[in-house]
């Protein structure tokens, strides 16, 4: 089962190097991961998604947050949730008609075309992972995929309840 | 008021020294100079200079292991922090106390390959509770104050500290400020039981009709030998150890039953099989111990008390989890089971008790000694058992006479067993054994060993000469690597491929080159006097070499893939 891990931690050198070695240490499945600074500029946050079973996730979580760095860790999937992904995806736009196409179907994703070069659209799209791959599937039967980049998942849980310090 | 200057090699020493610290062991390098001159011009901190930087690691944890403080080590950057490795990860498989400084290129050099250049930090990324990169000199005294208070509370384990040459140059300088009494918002280790758990731990007791205790390493890093002790009499139940805690309760208690496992007692095994409730307490139910999985004592319900999450429900699932400090938690539980009015069911005793003494009585495993032919490794541990009264500190290496003198030796006490039980490290009982004896130099301290493994670490010979180190070494020679011959007559159908030894040095005349005793054994008829006086010999180190017989198998043993009470108690004869 897939799950998406939300997991705060001291914003140090090392400490994302951590959490890559040990999902590879223990064989844990990383399916995607994105870190950055938060807020405080002394905390990052990452969000991971993952595969596995329960018992794979509860390990997981424990081991996660045995690393001395981590202050916490959430599973966003097992609560409402809000999960964005960002892709941005080159095209070949050569022709009137696939010109047309691509623009159409980027509408009605609610997608933005962000460059536009002799002969290719870029296209900037976010949503969750379904969202993102229907897209591309769709654009694939209209035009040829030149290049494209996904940013992996990020998350956070609705209402009140929040991930600080 | 000008604020007075030190230089990161100044630092550290004088951070060591306000966390007490008594011994470093190391090995000086060019990253690490100013450190050593730094060394040099104080004489509060020892520095012990080992022959290699992988016995100065397992020293340092012998020290621990024996003390209960952090041992610490120095070694300089590229092979000499590499050399670490192996001891890091003996004290991390074991969750020993332990900082490593390790030297590293100048901060301006990092990353180019430069000379005795290795990324120490990322080497040791998966074999260490945490690390330090240091990059200001000013944080030096704070991140070895760190480094100590990681290494040593909650699940201990080694903290290797990284600095570049140019954290540590007389050139640098800035303040010295310390804070001793550690805070980190990202680490606090859980200490108490949650009372609910502890309610249901000691409903679960106080329903038991098949209680057994399972104790470990946990009690001994704990210093919870009493407690459990106390409970254990509370509880009038049978008791286990595991290899790492041995000496947790004392080999010669009356509700002692052996060590389980692998190699445990037949009546371990089976009380664990047969048991409705096990209580785990510091323990992980390792592979040596469980035998396969999927048939682990399929009737119990399982209490895990732990310090560490991540070890519970690991492998086993637990019943009853209780994350805390295992002395916490058993304090809480007696308190428990005293405002529960807990008595234990005398009739269910009873009749569990028969029935152990029964496995007990008709399983023994024990070894035949006839007269004229080569000695037993077994008698030899017996030997020194009676001769030290059971009272010196065991530091072991790995293999057959590892798990003989676990069976043989009964330990009074916890931290005079001194062993590499979860890594496995050959080559770590005569550095450990120097740790110990440095610790305690009135004590017998016994280094037991095999042919193989004294050969991994035998260099510091010369460093118990240069420091005066009597330990008692003791060989059971059988001219092989005996535990993988085992393994080949059991499972390789008695091919001995590389296990035999064809050129073996006279170890006797090897120690006598380094300045000390040796005394060769070779026959049944001299063994005990010839031990006596090996351990009279106070004042320098006594190599004995025993040859023992190369054919003796280490019994009971796992039947691979089997539940934990399928064993062979001799050859071909199952329990």
């Amino acid at each position: 089962m897939r799950h998406i891990l939300a997991i705060l931690l001291e914003n140090e050198a090392g400490a994302l190097s951590r959490i890559v070695g040990l999902f590879s240490q223990r064989a844990f499945n990383i399916e995607s991961l994105t870190v950055a600074p938060t807020d405080d500029n002394s905390l990052s946050r990452i969000t991971i998604a993952t595969i596995g079973d329960d018992k794979v996730l509860e390990q997981i979580v424990k081991q996660v947050n045995k690393l001395v760095d981590v202050i916490k860790i959430s599973e966003l999937t097992d609560r409402k949730h809000v999960e964005r992904e960002l892709l941005l995806i080159k095209v070949l736009a050569n022709t009137d008609k696939s010109r047309t196409e691509v623009k159409r179907i980027t509408d009605i994703f609610r997608g933005a075309i962000v460059d536009i070069g002799k002969q290719i659209y870029t296209i900037e799209l976010t949503g969750d992972g379904d969202k993102l791959n229907a897209f591309i599937e769709t654009l694939s039967n209209e035009t040829e995929i030149i290049e494209s980049v996904r940013s992996g998942c990020v998350g956070i849980a609705r209402g009140e309840k929040a991930m600080r310090l | 008021m000008t604020t007075e200057l030190f230089t990161g090699a100044e630092m550290v020493v004088k951070a060591l020294s306000a966390l007490k610290v008594k011994y470093i062991f190391g090995y000086p390098g060019g990253s690490v100079l100013d450190l050593y001159d730094a060394i040099f011009q104080q004489d509060e901190v020892e520095h012990i200079l080992v022959r290699h930087e992988q016995a100065a690691t397992h020293m340092a944890d012998g020290y621990a292991r024996a003390t209960g403080e952090v041992g610490v080590v120095l070694a300089t950057s590229g092979p000499g922090a590499t050399n670490c490795v192996t001891g890091i990860a003996t004290a991390y498989m074991d969750s020993i106390p332990m900082v490593v400084l390790a030297g590293q290129v100048p901060t301006t050099l990092i990353g180019n390959d430069a000379f005795q250049e290795t990324d120490i930090v990322g080497c040791t990324r998966p074999i260490i509770k945490h690390s330090f990169n240091c990059r200001d000199l000013a944080d030096i005294p704070n991140i070895i104050a760190k480094a100590f208070y990681i290494a040593s509370t909650g699940r201990p384990g080694p903290v290797v500290v990284e600095l570049p040459k140019d954290m540590l140059v007389p050139q640098n300088k800035a303040p010295y400020k310390i804070e001793l009494d550690v805070s980190m918002r990202s680490y606090n280790p859980n200490v108490k039981g949650h009372p609910k758990q502890i309610r249901k731990a000691a409903k679960a007791i106080s329903e038991a009709k098949k209680l057994v205790v399972y104790s470990g390493g946990g009690i001994v890093l704990a210093d919870a030998s009493q407690l459990l002790t106390t409970l254990v009499e509370t509880l009038k139940s049978p008791v286990t150890n595991t290899l790492m805690g041995l000496g947790g309760i004392s080999g010669t208690h009356e509700n002692f039953i052996g060590m389980l496992g692998m190699h445990g007692s037949v009546e371990a095994n089976k009380t664990m099989a047969n048991a409705d409730v096990i209580l785990a307490l510091g323990v992980r139910f390792d592979d040596r111990v469980t035998n396969n999985v999927e048939k682990f004592c399929p009737n119990a319900n399982i209490i895990h008390v732990d310090i560490d999450p991540t070890s519970i429900s690991k492998t086993i699932n637990a019943h009853i989890p209780v994350v805390g400090l295992v002395d916490v938690v058993m304090q809480q539980l007696l308190d428990e089971l005293n405002d529960i009015n807990y008595t234990p069911d005398e009739e269910a005793l009873k009749e569990w008790w028969q029935q152990i003494h029964l496995w007990r009585d008709t399983q023994h495993v024990g070894y035949e000694q006839i007269e004229g032919e080569k000695i037993k490794p077994q008698r030899v541990i017996e030997a020194m058992y009676k001769i030290t009264n059971g009272e010196a500190y065991v530091a072991s290496d790995v293999g057959q006479h590892q798990m003989f003198a676990a069976q043989y030796y009964p330990f009074a006490k916890p931290r005079q067993w001194i062993n590499s039980g979860g890594a496995g490290t050959m080559g770590f009982g005569l550095p450990a054994a120097m740790g110990v004896k440095l610790a305690f130099p009135d004590k017998h301290v016994i280094c037991i060993t095999g042919d193989g493994s004294i050969q991994m670490n035998i260099q510091e010979l010369s460093t118990c000469m240069q420091y005066s180190l009597p330990v008692v070494i003791i060989t059971l020679n059988n001219r092989s690597l005996g535990m993988v011959r085992q393994w080949q007559d059991m499972v390789y159908g008695g091919r001995h491929s590389s296990s035999y030894m064809e050129s073996l040095p006279d170890f006797c005349k090897v120690a006598e080159a380094y300045g000390h005793v040796g005394i060769q054994i070779d026959t049944l008829e001299e063994l005990d006097s010839k031990l006596e006086e090996a351990f009279s010999i106070k004042n320098k180190l006594v190599f004995v070499d025993v040859l023992v017989d190369e054919k003796e198998h280490v019994y009971p043993m796992h039947i691979r893939q089997g539940s934990i009470d399928e064993m062979w108690i001799k050859k071909g004869v199952k329990a």
